[in-house]
């Protein structure tokens, strides 16, 4: 279980300078890599099992390998810094410690791909990040690393950084391209996928911060032994963010195999005030609960899958006892329907619909056919099972629907006995519902 | 048209965005837009209608495409907030560390609802959606400052040191 640092490493100095990122070795794994030919660091990258940080996992070799050779206009890296996932908190440490170790990735993935420029779209709440990145890219500016030759390769590259103004939607790929072209970030139907036609209708890449920081490491072990660390489906090892009712919540550099309840009880040093654990949600909020019987299960792709639910963002939430499940839900699903973009239908009106439901039954207003209600809604945004299978554009409607099908598949008898007490039955509520839109 | 800014406004405005239209292509002056409206409420504190008209004619789109994006990101205000913008996350992980009560003692404090701005125009007190400090529970900003593991007490300390 005990942590193999490779993305952590420099984050104890706390120095997000250059210097102190050369003098941990910083930047040999670039020009190892401009020696190479580019289709071959691709499939390095292939061999090593890495698998996207950001949320849907996918392979991270095989994005690279879906921008099509014969295609003449010019190609793209976008970095997806725009973490808004509740429960996520990781890549802002990255940006805010190591900046470097992203930006190393970043001119070896666009010297992969081809790619001349790096747009790296950061979320418009992280102010100090942001400062850091600005100043990191300067630096690397200044050190020859980005810009006509990198590193006196004569490989050119170009990197900027644009913020974002507070929209979760813009995390999802498409809807962080129509940002960067200067639009509400509405997302696009796909097909056709951003490799093929991304930025300006060029072909893209885009790619989580923390996918791209682990790409140094991969040439610094070799593909073969990065692997070896993870399971045979996913390579490397994830940095896992927990919060909630555990004593000590924070960012965790984990080995693929470490279990949910390793990371809680181990790492976590356990629930607050002795308490017990109730629930956990393993991969940020959009990710479906897990009930506390469930948490011999290791944090990874595949395990988390086969159980239901998925390893999204890498965000373990716990949840103690005195938690209010129909409140939590509520919470979450709020969050969702503040953040809906509004282009489609079922998510646009479904998700305040579940919303004020959830409120209704909070506030000990609930009539039994409500959860009937509440599913059928759910169910018309995305069915449950089989996931990711929804009824809109992008994937923000399988996140509000899929917490609400799971939170009632393991505690449904929780929802029932509020709306037959006719209150909320746990003792410490959270404070007032509040005056928000959703009524 | 009013002009939104002074002189010397008018100038960083005109750099700012000369150095934004030089990250993108040059037949794609409208990507600079997240910026070209951050900018304009750096100098001025929103987005007003002047300022908008100001970045369409430099960006060459409809004000209607400005406008768009200028009410789509909570983050642009096209009605001037107060002084101080607090952004007080009550997400998830918040949540279940306290967040809503902090919210709501602010709530007393200045006595304004969520979304509203005090009377002396002076504090604007917003819900934020999840601000990346989840382990630090609870957490808000002022004017995008972060500031985390807050007290109602230290919070209220905070607002006391503002002018």
């Amino acid at each position: 279980m005990a942590a193999t640092e490779l993305i952590t490493r420099n984050w104890k100095k706390k120095d997000p300078s250059l210097k102190a990122y050369e003098a941990a070795g910083g930047y040999q794994q670039l020009r190892k890599v401009l020696k190479m030919q580019p289709a071959d660091v691709t499939a390095e990258v292939k061999k090593s099992n890495l698998r996207g940080r950001g949320g849907a996992g996918f392979p991270t070799g095989m994005k690279w390998s879906f921008v099509p050779a014969n295609n003449p206009k010019p190609r793209y890296l976008c970095v997806n810094a725009d973490e808004s996932e509740p429960g996520t908190f990781k890549d802002r440490y990255i940006m805010e410690w190591d900046p470097h170790s992203m930006l190393e990735g970043c001119a070896i993935a666009c010297y992969a791909l081809n790619a001349h420029a790096c747009y790296i779209y950061t979320r418009g709440e992280y102010k100090f990040p942001a400062e850091v990145m600005d100043k990191a890219i300067a630096e690397a500016y200044a050190a020859g690393i980005f810009g006509k030759s990198v590193l006196g390769s004569g490989f050119q590259m170009d990197c900027y950084q644009v913020r974002g103004a507070g929209a979760y939607i813009c995390g999802e790929e498409t809807g962080l391209l129509e940002s960067l072209e200067g639009k509400k970030g509405w997302p696009r139907l796909k097909p056709p996928f951003p490799a093929v036609s991304g930025l300006f209708g060029c072909p893209t890449v885009v790619n989580n911060v923390e996918t791209l920081a682990s790409l140094p490491f991969i040439f610094e072990m070799g593909a073969e032994k990065y692997a070896a660390l993870g399971t045979p489906k996913s390579g490397g090892t994830r940095l896992i963010a927990l919060s909630g009712h555990v004593n000590k919540p924070g960012v965790f550099e984990c080995e693929m195999k470490t279990t949910l309840r390793e990371l809680i009880y181990d790492l976590g040093g356990g629930i607050t005030g002795g308490r017990k654990l109730k629930a956990v949600i393993p991969g940020g909020s959009s990710a479906p609960v897990l009930p506390a019987s469930n948490i011999d299960i290791a944090m990874e792709f595949e395990a988390l899958k086969d159980a239901g639910t998925m390893a999204g963002s890498g965000a373990v939430i716990a949840m103690d006892d005195s938690t209010c499940m129909v409140r939590a839900l509520w919470r979450i699903t709020r969050f969702y329907a503040e953040e809906s973009c509004g282009q489609c239908t079922p998510c646009r009106e479904g998700t305040p619909w579940m919303t004020r439901l959830l409120r209704k039954i909070e506030e000990g207003r609930g009539q039994p056919e409500d959860i009937n209600m509440l599913l059928s809604v759910a169910s018309s945004i995305a069915p449950f099972p089989p996931m990711g299978l929804g009824q809109t554009i992008c994937a923000l409607g399988d996140a509000a629907a899929l917490p609400v099908h799971s939170f009632l598949q393991f505690f449904r008898a929780e929802f029932e006995e509020h709306i037959r007490l006719g209150r909320c039955p746990f003792e410490k509520p959270w404070g007032s519902l509040g005056e928000g839109r959703f009524q | 048209m009013a002009a939104p800014f002074d002189a010397d406004q008018q100038a960083r405005f005109d750099a700012g965005i000369a150095k934004l239209l030089s990250q993108f292509p040059n037949d794609r002056k409208q990507a600079a837009m997240m910026g070209a409206v951050r900018l304009v409420q750096e100098l001025v504190g929103w987005v007003p209608p002047e300022g908008m008209e100001q970045v369409a004619q430099k960006l060459e789109v409809p004000v209607s495409k400005v406008l768009e994006v200028a009410t789509f990101y909570v983050m642009f205000f096209t009605k001037k907030p107060g002084k101080y913008v607090i952004d007080v996350c009550t997400n998830i992980s918040c949540s279940l560390c306290g967040a809503e009560k902090l919210l709501e003692g602010l709530e007393r404090k200045l006595d304004v609802h969520a979304g509203e701005t005090t009377a002396d125009g002076k504090f604007t007190l917003r819900e934020a959606e999840c601000l990346g400090s989840c382990h630090t529970a609870p957490c808000l900003q002022i004017n995008e400052d972060h500031h985390e593991n807050l007290s109602l007490k230290q919070a209220e300390e905070l607002l006391a040191k503002l002018a």
